[in-house]
């Protein structure tokens, strides 16, 4: 496991923001999965509401890979074309990325790296924002988000993936003492030199808690399902590759980078190993994970 | 009856895993996976050799397979790949994509 130096947190600077009228800004540099992404916003309450939720995230000494301005309005002054009840909007038009949901309406260039958010005071919709931006900048290097728990172990990570209700909370409630969980949700890769790696991210599930901001090299990646007894069993290729697939969160209809991610699952396959957990809600079954 | 053309687009990913074709389309993120006949189909899809030609030279001249019955599959196999934007089909030979 490498840990990363997680200084307090802590606001780089006040400026004024030329987009936010005569508010003063301020900024809050939030590193999830080495890659560094600096927030401004001119409210007080969203930049408490940031540092609560991201508070072991914060990283004021990196260089930013991509910089938002969130600006806070009421629900009902969002630009957003959707309705509440409508799934998550990612379309690229005219060199950007625009990104809608009932609750934000978010523009991005990934030319300037540059995003504005309009959104209200709440943490869902950055919260919704990071993963897609995370997602898009990974997909271009390999990486990749997934619906997954994940857990350090030995210096070696590991992943336990599967769909809502197919017991990743609960595999991350049985974990030991001596493990140390990256994220009961939403788990982090980065393909690297010398091989993929798990990261610690701020997306939490039912356990409603932060991982700790650490990497390790990612050592397994279990399917999980629920059954009579512990087991690990073997897994034909094609059908880890359509589970993986379906755990992979990836939100944008864009030829390239859907490849990217097809491509960057199939190599996964081939450097980690895919297995089968099925197990029994019980500590026991971390007797299989060493 | 005017012969079929089949293409393959450029809006899909394609691998070969474990004997099966794992085909993802880029449109609307769907994962295939074709079975041994259909992935000979998919990859002899040039857009320049007519369906029939394929069936016979890939198909029929691979596996014990009926002629006639291979064909009628391999239309439902191009129609059902067409709607999902992973092949093009024409009656007249279809040029590559630049």
């Amino acid at each position: 496991m490498h840990p990363h130096p997680a200084p307090p947190a802590q606001i780089i600077q006040a400026l004024v923001g030329p987009l936010m009228g005569s508010a003063i800004a301020q900024d809050v540099l939030i590193e999830i999965g080495a890659m560094p992404v600096l927030v401004r916003t001119a409210s007080p309450e969203f930049l408490q509401i940031l540092q609560e939720r991201y508070g072991g995230f914060v990283n004021s000494a990196a260089q930013p890979v991509f910089e938002f301005e969130v600006e806070i309005v009421p629900p009902s002054s969002i630009p957003t074309a959707i309705g509440d009840d409508d799934d998550l909007s990612v379309c690229f038009e005219a060199g950007h990325w625009v990104l809608e949901r009932g609750d934000f309406h978010a523009e991005l260039d990934p030319a300037l790296r540059h995003g504005r958010i309009w959104q209200s005071a709440n943490p869902y919709a950055i919260d919704a924002a990071f993963r897609i931006v995370h997602s898009l900048l990974l997909a271009k290097q390999g990486g990749l988000l997934v619906h997954a728990a994940s857990v350090v172990r030995n210096g070696r990570a590991f992943l336990f993936a599967g769909v809502s209700g197919a017991g990743k909370t609960t595999i991350s409630r049985l974990a030991p003492p001596d493990a140390t969980l990256l994220t009961d949700e939403i788990s982090y890769l980065r393909r690297e030199s010398d091989g993929y790696f798990a990261y610690g991210t701020p997306f939490a599930g039912e356990l409603a808690q932060p991982g700790e901001n650490v990497r390790a090299p990612l050592a397994a990646l279990y399917l999980l399902a629920q059954g009579a007894e512990n087991r690990i069993d073997p897994v034909a290729e094609a059908d880890a590759l359509r589970a993986v697939m379906r755990c992979i969160l990836f939100f944008a209809q864009d030829c390239e980078l859907v490849g990217n991610v097809f491509d960057s699952a199939c190599h996964l396959l081939q450097y980690v190993p895919v297995r089968r957990l099925t197990f029994v809600p019980d500590s026991r079954v971390w007797e299989l994970i060493v | 009856m005017s012969p079929m053309y089949i293409a393959r687009t450029r809006e899909v990913a394609a691998r070969l895993l474990g004997g099966e074709m794992m085909i993802m389309s880029a449109r609307d993120s769907t994962l295939f996976s074709l079975n041994e006949t259909a992935t000979a189909i998919w990859q002899a899809a040039d857009g320049v050799t007519p369906l029939t030609e394929i069936v016979e030279r890939s198909v029929c001249a691979n596996f014990e397979v009926d002629p006639v019955a291979a064909l009628r599959d391999a239309e439902e196999l191009v129609e059902g790949l067409a709607k999902h934007g992973i092949l093009k089909v024409s009656n007249q030979p279809i040029a590559e994509e630049k």
